[in-house]
């Protein structure tokens, strides 16, 4: 008989004052009990729509039934059957648009709590066991993979499961992407990542860290000088983007890939590193997606005695998960929503001393179905803070498409590709935000594990 | 890991290194940068590329002592290695399709001069180069400098050693006096690369300059690097880091520059403590 207790069971966390002053986790994970507990609410539907919702199709009801009769590993090795990382999902998946949204518990009371239980089984995991992967028997290909973010990092794993010669290359000097560099310690530790990491070497792969394709190695020397027979681009995001208002080459303005990049990758928080960072007393973030909140409530956790979220539009068309906003409100960070800055003021040492906003109203929807902001007319005002941060998205990087002739790229930049992420590149694939442009960590996992799959099917039938 | 194969001090505060770094040193070319770390506390910092050598597999750089991590690469030594070294970035100089170039170079910015005037050089252009120092004490790369063009001027501030004035003075004369340049490459301090500017505009030399500014990644991705160039948001680790001196908004990047300045100032301090604890733990 399942467990019929309405809502999720409860995970718990730091104290929203406690957290926002240090970058350790904030969720703590189910313990076994809590875990068992809760797998016992699915009812192991025979048609699990759950498994419609996710990205990746893991056999969620099959791995859930493992869990609450406590075969922690077995719910593992379902889970990785089709999700390589389920550590990483398990913390930064939206499950509540997705496996969660489908999940018939939810029609009275709260869904299963599925991420919650990936997680818990992805930890167990690597807590008890933790065996390093096997090295499968080499079938003598290369294949390179371009960026170590979600989708390089899975793509690679599959590839070498099936026997392909992997070399990683990652620009920056630690391997993640923006597991590492953007999306916060306190929400996803980089010791799990590192840990991945490990596991990808242990499967023979090599991770090549300094490398910048497009700089160093074009993807045609890739091809013809270094012998790859296939090449997967996830060269993530790139160029951030600004407002154009006066007053954004102020001291005092950054973009929130600088300022996370500056927190998380190069470890600003932490005394021993030399990394500059920008010591706010306060501080408005402009935008209303994840990484906007992430940079908020690390600016809360840096000292800034005021953080604000600025956002144009009203709080139902902002973007950023609701967990994210709730944690964020929770740990002190104002929402300004219906506020658009348009102007960003400063003193004679160059550096921001206010901001100045307009306020918004909600009109008819637009082209992206949302109500379109339109400024109430006088209503202007000046918000004292000392630092802005724009998290307003990014255009997907610009060094491999301009060096890499015959790759096609959308309007927005994107790399085109098609049903098997082939780019117009013979054997070059590509996904992840270099071919969507800002998106989340799952599709860009859903999009590694598909032109894996593409790469085989395509250098087997030779 | 990357090794340092060759360290010389040029003058009191300028250090040349050579790097062991093959895929870079493969595809560098002048006008190009790399990004270094010394260790993994370090900030990544971005230095124009000195010259290479392609079959030693080596990239040299020359940097002057100036903050934290300057201080401490320039503590290292032959032998020792360094924890990062990623390049080559940037778009390099480009040197097709001109007949005669003058290229300015001021300081430890001539370090950066010197690879492009010898690319303009092999490349048939006809080069004539002005270097400015502020004394004869820290004068560099005088002889290399002879070799990779026609004709050298070298000026110090204080006139104790070649022509007394700054680089502007030789320039304007050379420009009055009817030199046809197709183009003036000015590489060095921010305001000499504004006043270089300032004195081709009159005579409509096009004239290209090199930008340095607060950098992360290289990559396109922090956006820490933009500059404003005639009125528009460019991002000098893909755009750059050769812009139109004309258009460069040459008093924003200075203020931009100095965004860390007082706090790192400050640090200096603790910094140097951490300089001489890495000193005492190899001596134990």
């Amino acid at each position: 008989m399942a467990n019929m207790q309405a809502t999720k069971t409860p995970m718990p966390e730091q104290d929203p004052n406690v957290r926002n002053k240090n970058f350790k986790e904030v969720t703590l994970g189910y313990t076994a009990e809590m875990a068992i507990n809760e797998a016992k609410r699915c009812l192991q539907c025979k048609k699990p729509h759950c498994v419609e919702g996710c990205p990746v199709n893991i056999h969620i009801p099959e791995f859930i039934h493992e869990v609450a009769e406590g075969n922690f590993e077995k719910a593992y090795e379902i889970i990785t059957d089709t999700n390589s990382l389920p550590a990483l999902s398990g913390r930064v998946c939206p499950q509540e648009t997705q496996c969660e949204s489908k999940c018939v518990r939810g029609n009275k009371g709260e869904p299963v709590a599925i991420g919650r239980l990936e997680r818990f089984v992805a930890d167990w995991y690597r807590e008890n066991v933790n065996a390093m992967p096997k090295k499968a028997e080499s079938n003598g290909l290369k294949v390179a993979v371009v960026g170590s973010g979600p989708s390089g990092l899975t793509c690679a794993s599959l590839l070498a499961k099936k026997g392909y010669q992997v070399s990683l290359f990652e620009a920056l000097h630690t391997a993640g992407g923006v597991l590492v560099y953007g999306i916060p310690e306190f929400r996803l530790p980089k010791a799990i990542v590192a840990n991945e990491v490990e596991k990808l070497k242990a499967q023979g792969v090599t991770v090549m860290t300094d490398m910048v394709i497009g700089k160093v190695l074009s993807i045609d020397e890739l091809f013809d000088e270094l012998g790859f027979k296939a090449v997967f681009v996830g060269s993530g995001a790139g160029l951030p983007m600004f407002m154009h208002i006066p007053g954004e080459a102020l001291k005092g303005v950054c973009s929130a890939n600088e300022y996370l990049t500056r927190i998380n990758l190069m470890k600003a928080y932490k005394e021993e590193y030399d990394t500059p960072i920008l010591h706010s007393k306060a501080a408005a973030i402009v935008g209303g997606g994840n990484v906007a909140m992430d940079a908020a409530r690390c600016a809360k956790r840096m000292g800034a005695e005021k953080v604000y979220i600025v956002y144009r539009r009203g709080e139902a068309e902002m973007p950023a998960r609701l967990e994210e906003q709730h944690h964020a409100k929770e740990e002190g960070i104002e929402f300004m929503t219906l506020t658009n800055p348009v102007e960003i003021l400063g003193g004679e040492d160059g550096r921001v001393n206010g901001m100045k906003c307009i306020r918004m109203e909600l009109g008819e929807p637009d082209a992206s179905g949302r109500r379109r902001p339109i400024p109430v007319e006088g209503s202007e005002f000046v918000l004292d803070v000392d630092t802005v941060i724009m998290a307003l998205g990014t255009s997907p990087n610009p060094l491999i498409r301009s060096t890499t002739p015959g790759l096609e790229t959308n309007k927005k930049g994107g790399i085109i590709v098609d049903e098997n992420e082939m780019s117009t590149r013979e054997n070059v694939f590509a996904g992840g935000d270099a071919v969507t442009g800002a998106a989340t960590v799952i599709l860009a996992m859903g999009a590694g594990k598909k032109a894996a799959e593409a790469i085989d099917r395509k250098l087997q039938a030779k | 890991m990357y090794k340092i194969v060759c360290k010389k001090e040029l003058n009191s505060a300028v250090t040349y290194m050579e790097i062991e770094a093959p895929f870079v040193a493969r595809k560098a070319k002048a006008g190009q940068f790399i990004i270094f770390r010394v260790d993994d506390k370090s900030e990544r910092v971005p230095l124009t590329i000195a010259g290479y050598d392609r079959e030693k597999g080596t990239v040299a750089i020359i940097f002057q002592k100036v903050g934290l991590s300057t201080e401490l690469l320039g503590s290292m030594n032959e032998g020792d290695y360094i924890q990062d070294f990623v390049g080559p970035l940037g778009k390099p100089t480009d040197v097709e399709g001109k007949k005669r170039v003058c290229v300015v170079g001021g300081g430890v910015g001539c370090a950066i001069a010197y690879p492009s005037a010898k690319a303009f050089k092999e490349a048939g252009v006809e080069v004539d180069v002005i270097i400015g120092f502020r004394n004869k004490d820290i004068v560099i790369l005088e002889d290399e400098f002879k070799a990779a063009c026609d004709h050298l001027y070298l000026m110090t501030d204080d006139g104790s050693y070649g022509e007394h004035g700054f680089v502007t003075v030789k320039l304007q004369q050379l420009l009055e006096a009817g030199t046809q340049y197709d183009e003036v490459l000015a590489i060095g301090p921010i305001p000499m690369m504004k006043f270089v500017s300032k004195t081709t505009e009159p005579f409509g030399v096009k004239t290209v300059v090199s930008l340095n500014p607060i950098m992360v990644d290289g990559t396109g991705m922090c956006g820490g690097c933009r500059v404003t160039v005639g009125g528009e948001v460019k991002f000098a680790c893909v755009d750059g880091p050769d812009f139109d001196g004309h258009k460069v908004d040459y008093d924003e990047l200075m203020s931009r520059n100095s965004v860390y300045r007082d706090r790192e100032a400050e640090e200096r301090k603790t910094h140097i403590c951490r300089i001489q604890k890495m000193g005492e733990e190899l001596i134990k």
